[in-house]
């Protein structure tokens, strides 16, 4: 079924969404952004059609929504850890493609890996259903379609939103009453065919050109750039590395919660054991750990995707002004490289 | 749906110090451990920390571990009587069935010793289980040495090799690990054989390199790894090496497979 709807109409049925779903859609916070009188955009709770973010990519993804920044796992006494509780309301999550393929990334590590559910995200992802953005094309550092996740058909709404307002596809019955009454329109949504940025990425199914790789001289170019703050971690659609910390309450110290704390590789000590030295201490050898995990050892492990949506917020983000597709191109020539190496051999 | 980082709170049945900063604690639990295998220890206000486990018996685990970090000071604050948290065990442990009728050979650096010290004990009070034991031990000094009884009783049932690095002590040879690879009598075991290494990273990079110089082939190493972890069931992603989770692939993983590894 479709519907065409002008903002009042969205209005109506987002009320009446609220009832049953917390819904999330990108979200403006005014000055809030990196520089001053600059806004960021994140995943937030909407009330108001008009606040929905549609015309330009979030700067943070919708994982926020299912892997919040940090969360309580526990609350812990002296003698007890009593397992946080998880929202009782079903979600809906309003997301371009690029995010909701994103989930399934997150899913293969949080849900399947080594046998292990985790609990605290699936517990959200059974609550989570999507209402698919029509992508409009994203910006300048997007490369979904090089990525294969420029499609879904992972969602139960399709929303094409406009200045007049939206047209909807609903593909999920559970949301038909919701629409009742509404201006029938028939509306199926168009995917992003081409981005301005295309990548090729690099093949790394060799182990020996692997090995050559982790020991290529282009990694130190990022010791000079890369500042080990996290940023790209932290606005990636997939990343999931967490840290536990445990946190007392200041008006007694017997009594806290033990949180899940949203971690990067990319930070100085991610991978220090105590008393110990870093195994990778410099810029340049956590670059290389992420970049070969996004775009080799996710695949290896879960046959799967690659742990790269294209989403192009890492770039974004990057207050040092590293590309990822940049530094997939570098990782290609070197590649090239030590392959000619091998072939004159 | 079941909970696979929920802490259960047991009681702390005996602390004994083997070294300075080495103490054994020895906690009542029922839970079920494969040598080699590892546990989460939490203490309330501090948090976890990955532990291996270097002893079991009938109803409890023992820990060997060194104060080098938040948790570890807190515990070594802990006497018998207190609580200690755990959840597991994790990982995958030694292959102990692989090992059996074969000619084991073990080389530890320092609280390496630790996660081979129950399969030890095993081979000792089952002499049966494997041909021999072969057991290079080594220390920085004197004051880390730890499991001081075990490494006397041992003499008498495994063919064993005690060093200092650069120290002397009666009865003790003076040396790396690595300069005593070459007096075990490996083509006695007739390819018979299977070999244990676990230490410091450095250590257990050139024990391979020196097995491998004396040798002996590389399917038949075996060697157990320690990471940083927060979670260790797959989700935290602190001990991923490659497409490797050390919590879920390891500890122990063959040296064919380690020696390939780049954190």
């Amino acid at each position: 079924m479709g519907y065409t709807l002008n903002t009042a109409q969205a209005n109506q049925v987002l009320a009446a969404l609220r009832k049953d779903y917390t819904v999330y859609a990108p979200k403006r916070f005014r000055n809030q952004g990196r520089y001053s009188a600059t806004d960021v955009i994140r995943y937030d709770e909407v009330e108001r059609w008009e606040d929905i973010v549609w015309d330009v990519k979030s700067d943070y993804p919708a994982k926020e929504v299912l892997t919040p920044i940090q969360q309580a796992i526990f609350y812990f006494t002296e003698d007890e850890y009593r397992e946080s509780k998880g929202p009782k309301k079903p979600i809906l999550v309003l997301a371009r493609p690029c995010d909701i393929n994103a989930q399934h990334v997150q899913a293969k590590i949080y849900a399947g890996n080594g046998g292990y559910t985790d609990l605290y995200y699936e517990r959200m992802r059974e609550l989570v259903k999507f209402a698919m953005m029509e992508c409009n094309g994203g910006d300048d550092t997007c490369f979904c379609v090089s990525m294969g996740t420029n499609k879904t058909d992972d969602y139960s709404l399709a929303l094409k939103f406009s200045e007049d307002g939206v047209q909807v596809q609903v593909t999920d019955d559970a949301f038909a009453p919701y629409f009742e009454g509404q201006p029938e329109a028939d509306y199926t949504p168009a995917f992003v065919e081409e981005n301005e940025l295309k990548v090729t990425l690099p093949d790394l199914e060799d182990k020996e050109v692997r090995k050559a790789l982790k020991n290529h001289p282009m990694w130190k170019e990022y010791d000079a750039r890369c500042i080990s703050c996290g940023s790209c971690t932290v606005a990636c659609s997939t990343c999931t590395c967490f840290t536990t910390r445990d946190i007392i309450y200041g008006d007694n110290p017997e009594v806290g919660e033990r949180r899940r704390v949203t971690s990067s590789c990319q930070i100085a000590g991610f991978d220090q054991m105590a008393g110990q030295r870093e195994f990778r201490s410099t810029a340049g050898d956590r670059m290389r750990y992420k970049v070969l995990h996004k775009f080799h050892d996710y695949k290896a492990r879960f046959e799967d995707s690659h742990m790269c949506v294209g989403c192009g917020r890492c770039t974004h983000r990057c207050p040092e002004l590293i590309s990822i597709s940049a530094t997939l191109n570098k990782v290609s020539a070197a590649v090239d490289e030590i392959k000619a190496g091998q072939a004159k051999q | 749906m079941m909970n696979p980082v929920q802490p259960k709170p047991c009681t702390i049945l005996d602390v004994h110090k083997e070294s300075a900063h080495e103490w054994t604690f020895r906690v009542e639990t029922d839970a079920k451990v494969s040598h080699g295998q590892f546990m989460q220890l939490s203490i309330p206000k501090i948090g976890e920390c990955p532990i291996s486990v270097s002893a079991q018996g009938d109803g409890w685990l023992e820990f060997t571990i060194r104060n080098v970090g938040k948790v570890t000071n807190v515990i070594f604050e802990k006497t018998a009587g207190d609580t200690l948290f755990l959840r597991g065990p994790y990982g995958k442990g030694w292959p102990v069935d692989q090992f059996q009728g074969k000619h084991v050979v073990v080389i530890t650096g320092g609280t390496g010793l630790a996660p081979v010290r129950s399969m030890l004990n095993c081979f000792a009070s089952q002499p049966d289980m494997v041909k021999s034991v072969h057991l290079i031990s080594g220390f920085k000094n004197e004051e880390g040495i730890v499991f001081h009884k075990e490494l006397e009783a041992w003499k008498e049932k495994f063919s064993t090799i005690y060093a200092l690095d650069n120290d002397t002590k009666e009865g003790w040879r003076t040396g790396m690990v690595t300069a005593f690879v070459k007096e075990i009598p490996w083509d006695s075991f007739e390819g018979n054989y299977a070999v244990v290494v676990v230490g410091p990273p450095p250590m257990m990079k050139f024990t391979g390199l020196e097995l491998l110089k004396n040798g002996v082939d590389a399917e038949k190493i075996w060697m157990s790894f320690e990471r940083k972890m927060s979670c260790a069931v797959g989700k935290c992603g602190h001990c991923r090496i490659d497409e490797t989770y050390v919590c879920l692939d390891g500890p122990v993983f063959p040296y064919t497979v380690a020696r390939d590894l780049v954190d």
